[in-house]
């Protein structure tokens, strides 16, 4: 039924570019009747029967219905569930306002830390980095964000961050970094112990043993952006043996 | 009774304190007459019907379920040992083909022959339990007896 869909990925597509499925319904009378629930992922928009791109990049899948724009952006557009780095810039009344490196700052409420009660607050300062995931995540709201998961657990969320390196990269690059069976994140295992916190909206920190082995991770992980996978296995390689 | 003496006019019937009084079908009737009226007062829009079609398109605004995305804690070389608990326990995908396999295992975790072992313990209780007194007596008579025979000392060959 989605054939037409099928048949483009791995191909560039442009916003504008639109997908119908009205006239296959027609045909698939004959077929066996089968309701395929496609998943439109970000850079495809549902338009009542079509399928709208938004986003330019390359169409791609996965099985068994899941289709979606793979592009580069390094402007962050929040989306519920995704998980972030955002820096505290106010503390007011019950909320914290947290910058995040999108068009609005999202709101954190103190009690949605684990253990946090009305009256065992949270020890948050202004400055502080937390990584959080977006509970509302809408165009027309504000976004807000929390740190602890449906069962009320942190799982490593919450406020983090003392004695790291915080940079920035582009969301295609921390999609790079996160994806199954990635290189650079085996790369990078093998150089030295070292902890990283990968926020979805392109901000990475890092902590290391020394401040001299953070700015190495941190300079290779900002210049792995636009190389090659074999110069970059080179340039890691030249680091280790720099290294030891 | 009395309504078929009297007719009593609909407004007074309504009344609370004449609900009581009233038999099964005028107040049936007065109920349908009631709801006639709700139904000719209640207006409706003159458009065509909307479809209630099935959406098969479902939006997704997030890369990580596309892409399968890990978990943003990071930890190598053993520097944050509580992140890399973290990370096993966040990212189940490594561990796929053993899923697998334990699925195979769950499917046989209790085989035909462990089954019957374990009901032939069960059919002995179960005896127990429906047996009359006497013969209760006689099979704990019959055990103690077995008992007795396996505690005998075996005198070792030469």
């Amino acid at each position: 039924m989605f054939s037409t869909v099928r048949e483009r990925v791995g191909e560039v597509l442009l916003p504008g570019d639109e997908f119908s499925f009205e006239a296959e319904e027609k045909i698939s009378l004959t077929a066996p009747v089968k309701s395929e629930k496609v998943v439109c992922g970000p850079g495809l928009r549902r338009c009542g029967d079509r399928l709208v791109v938004f986003k330019s990049g390359v169409l791609r899948h996965k099985e068994p219905n899941v289709f979606w724009i793979d592009s580069q952006q390094r402007r962050y557009v929040p989306a519920k569930g995704e998980s972030i780095i955002g820096i505290v810039t106010a503390k007011s009344g019950d909320v914290f306002k947290v910058d995040f490196g999108g068009s609005e700052q999202a709101s954190l409420s103190y009690l949605t830390f684990e253990g946090a009660t009305k009256r065992n607050r949270p020890n948050v300062q202004v400055g502080d980095l937390v990584f959080a995931q977006f509970l509302i995540a809408n165009k027309d709201m504000e976004p807000e964000l929390v740190c602890i998961d449906s069962s009320g657990r942190a799982n490593g969320m919450g406020v983090f961050g003392a004695g790291g390196l915080l940079f920035r990269v582009s969301l295609g690059l921390v999609r790079r970094l996160l994806a199954p069976h990635s290189d650079i994140r085996s790369d990078l295992e093998q150089l030295f112990p070292c902890e990283l916190v990968v926020g979805m909206n392109g901000r990475i920190w890092v902590k290391s043993a020394t401040v001299q082995q953070t700015l190495i991770i941190a300079n290779l992980l900002q210049s792995a952006e636009t190389m090659t996978a074999q110069q970059r296995q080179q340039l890691f390689r030249k680091v280790q043996q720099g290294a030891f | 009774m009395a309504s078929e003496s009297v007719k009593l006019s609909k407004n007074l019937l309504r009344m609370k304190f004449m609900q009581r009084r009233l038999d099964a079908e005028t107040k049936k009737q007065l109920e349908e007459d009631e709801r006639r009226i709700i139904s000719d007062e209640h207006w409706y829009l003159d458009l065509p019907e909307l479809k209630a079609k099935e959406n098969l398109i479902i939006e997704e605004r997030s890369f990580v379920p596309c892409e399968d995305l890990k978990y943003g804690r990071l930890s190598f070389g053993g520097f944050n040992p509580e992140v890399e608990k973290l990370m096993a326990l966040m990212n189940p995908r490594e561990e796929e083909e053993e899923e697998e396999e334990d699925l195979s295992q769950m499917q046989t975790d209790i085989t035909d022959e462990e089954m019957a072992l374990r009901y032939e313990s069960l059919v002995g209780s179960m005896k127990k339990k429906f047996a009359t007194k006497r013969e209760r007596a006689a099979q704990e008579a019959d055990e103690e007896n077995q008992k007795e025979v396996k505690r005998a000392f075996v005198k070792p060959q030469d």
